[in-house]
């Protein structure tokens, strides 16, 4: 069957339904009438949102055209902040760089990390299973106490790394694991991707646990070989909501890298190694006062998230398509 | 009905080859001692004399256990003009009243959505996209307008911004769509109203989903610190109180790691009783396109 006309049947059967939809719709008014209590429950809940998620990215929007700097109102300057940001803070582009190094390699590792150990556990009896859940996901539960990593790799010869790597005879001198820029970002991915393991995790696994076993008795008699193949042709196709879902999780924990930096690295950190574009804006908005700077800063940290999403969201979809 | 039981059959299925098993065994076990050495290493060091701690080389395990740590903990956060009981007062106070009110409003808003067709349902998928902003990215927006509103210094800005954590009426609203619209149904041609439904026959079906919420505004709320809102000591929480001792150095590492003990037992606890459930909820956390 040609596969570019099953596509287009599809999407004519789908705008027809929308049609449809649309002329049964109620009107607003008809709308409030039937379902004003309705509204009224949802309202407390989206007040508050609507407050502090969606007013903050308005504010920092407009305020990112202005000079306003928390003492005097704000002044419209228009892209002039856009302008200072792009073309004469070298930090930023140091900002920049750090969040995308860590945001490529972060992202994909703890989501490909959730998904295989999920399905490695899937297959375990009952009681494994409860237990390694726990086990991987402990690092998410007990997120305050990252800071042992400063311990794990500190820099003198004290430190656990330090210590191991010299009786083993590999190291001869103590390393500056935090303040030596060739390791300190290094340093700070793994300890990102140690608390990664967290509610896309948990996603996945309840995701495998839900597939329905008759599915891949099916799959056996059509020939599927082996536990890859199933994975690939069957279990994919299903886990597809679950990818979606994680996918957001991950490109938010992967984007927003501050406290873990700051308490790692110190802040600023040795030659701004560390520095990412969240630290960038508290820089300029706490220290500095230059709030409307900060703003277009993070007005451009929220598109790259948008269209960071919107990328793999194509690529889940590529992947698991059916 | 909602607890759907899954029974399960011997099936034939194509396997992997003994050598991937063997792979998979030695790739699992690294990956989870990777996850479990920094907590043991940090549990231990809560036990270690600080002569261990100061040891040449440093040790991993623990040869002297002692319980001394956690007295001259009590006894460094209750010399502190702060006492230590106002920390863990705030972090109690903060995190059941956040939690609690986060789920009753957030399946309020989610069940309207998941039951009926609204003109404003599209609502719904603002909320999936807003999951990408965490509270560090909206962080400073968020400064400006809690200073606008007078919220900075209160205990408000640790608890109003995490009511509306978009995760919750995601989660929410994915497990109850799972109930038979005739349930609702049958109970307004009896004559119940929105908020009898609601109550009485929609809220008891989603006990897993609200444990779920609990579990994961418990650990939102528990693990955040002050980060800026709030200056006064008085209002700051355990999360604050810790980072502070760990300011003091390396000398302490033993000390502090007693006052982490309290930061990450309960979240443990809570989701070592509740994991079952949450599982369950997270099985509908699907997004569909």
């Amino acid at each position: 069957m040609n596969r570019m006309a099953v596509i287009s049947e599809n999407f004519r059967i789908k705008r027809a339904m929308r049609e449809e939809n649309r002329k049964n719709r109620l009107t607003w008014k008809q709308d409030f009438k039937k379902h004003g209590p309705l509204y009224l429950m949802m309202a407390p809940y989206f007040f508050l949102y609507m407050l502090f998620f969606i007013v903050p990215i308005l504010l920092a929007v407009w305020l990112s055209l202005t000079d306003y700097n928390i003492f005097q109102s704000p002044g419209f300057v228009g892209l002039k902040n856009y302008i200072a940001i792009l073309a004469e803070d070298d930090i930023f582009y140091i900002a920049l760089k750090n969040t995308l190094v860590f945001a490529v390699i972060t992202g994909p590792v703890s989501y490909l990390l959730c998904f295989f150990v999920a399905w490695l556990i899937n297959e375990m009896g009952n009681k494994l299973r409860v237990f390694l859940t726990c086990v991987f996901y402990a690092p998410t539960l007990a997120s305050s106490v990252f800071f042992v990593w400063q311990f794990i790799f500190s820099g003198d010869s004290y430190g656990l790394i330090n210590s191991f790597l010299m009786k083993l005879g590999l190291l001869e001198e103590p390393i500056q694991w935090l303040a030596d820029v060739r390791f300190s970002l290094m340093v700070l991915i793994i300890a990102q991707i140690w608390t990664s393991l967290g509610t896309s995790f948990l996603a996945f696994i309840a995701g495998f646990k839900s597939v329905d076993p008759a599915l891949y008795e099916a799959a056996d008699i059509d020939g599927v070989r082996n536990r890859y193949q199933e994975l690939i042709y069957i279990t994919l196709p299903i886990m597809k909501p679950q990818l979606f879902f994680s996918a957001i999780m991950q490109i938010a924990a992967s984007f927003s890298v501050s406290t873990i930096s700051q308490t790692l690295l110190g802040f600023p950190s040795v030659k701004y190694a560390g520095h990412t574009l969240v630290l960038h804006i508290q820089d300029y908005g706490m220290i500095k006062f230059e709030m409307g700077y900060a703003c277009g800063v993070a007005v451009i940290l929220f598109v790259i998230m948008y269209v960071a999403k919107k990328l793999v969201d194509k690529l889940v979809g590529l992947l698991a398509s059916d | 009905m909602v607890r759907r039981k899954v029974f399960r059959r011997r099936i034939r299925r194509g396997n992997r080859s003994a050598a991937g098993n063997v792979c998979i065994f030695i790739f699992l076990f690294l990956l989870g001692a990777f996850m479990l050495l920094p907590l043991v290493y940090s549990c231990l060091n809560a036990f270690k004399p600080l002569e261990e701690v100061y040891i040449y080389p440093p040790r991993f395990f623990v040869r002297n256990p002692t319980l001394e740590n956690f007295s001259v903990f009590f006894k460094l956060a209750s010399g502190l003009h702060v006492p230590f009981i106002r920390y863990l007062f705030n972090s109690l106070f903060v995190t059941i009243l956040t939690t609690v009110v986060h789920i009753v409003l957030s399946s309020m808003a989610a069940y309207p959505l998941a039951k009926y067709r609204l003109r404003l349902s599209g609502l719904f998928s603002l909320v999936v996209v807003s999951m990408l902003f965490t509270s560090a990215v909206l962080w400073l927006p968020n400064y400006i307008l809690m200073a606008k509103m007078h919220f900075l210094n209160t205990y408000l800005p640790y608890i109003v911004p995490n009511l509306a954590a978009p995760i919750g009426l995601f989660l929410m609203k994915q497990f109850m769509e799972q109930i038979p619209f005739a349930l609702v149904e049958s109970a307004t041609i009896d004559g119940a109203g929105h908020w009898t439904i609601f109550w009485r026959i929609v809220m008891p079906q989603v006990k897993p989903a609200w444990m779920t919420l609990a579990v994961f505004s418990f650990l939102s709320v528990w693990n955040q610190a002050s980060s800026g809102f709030v200056y006064d000591e008085r209002l700051k929480l355990l999360g604050d109180l810790i980072a502070n001792i760990n300011a003091g150095g390396f000398s302490r590492l033993n000390i502090s790691m007693a006052g982490t003990l309290f930061m990450i037992v309960p979240p443990i606890l809570l989701f070592l009783f509740t994991q079952n459930r949450v599982l369950e909820t997270m099985a509908y956390a699907g997004i569909k396109e």
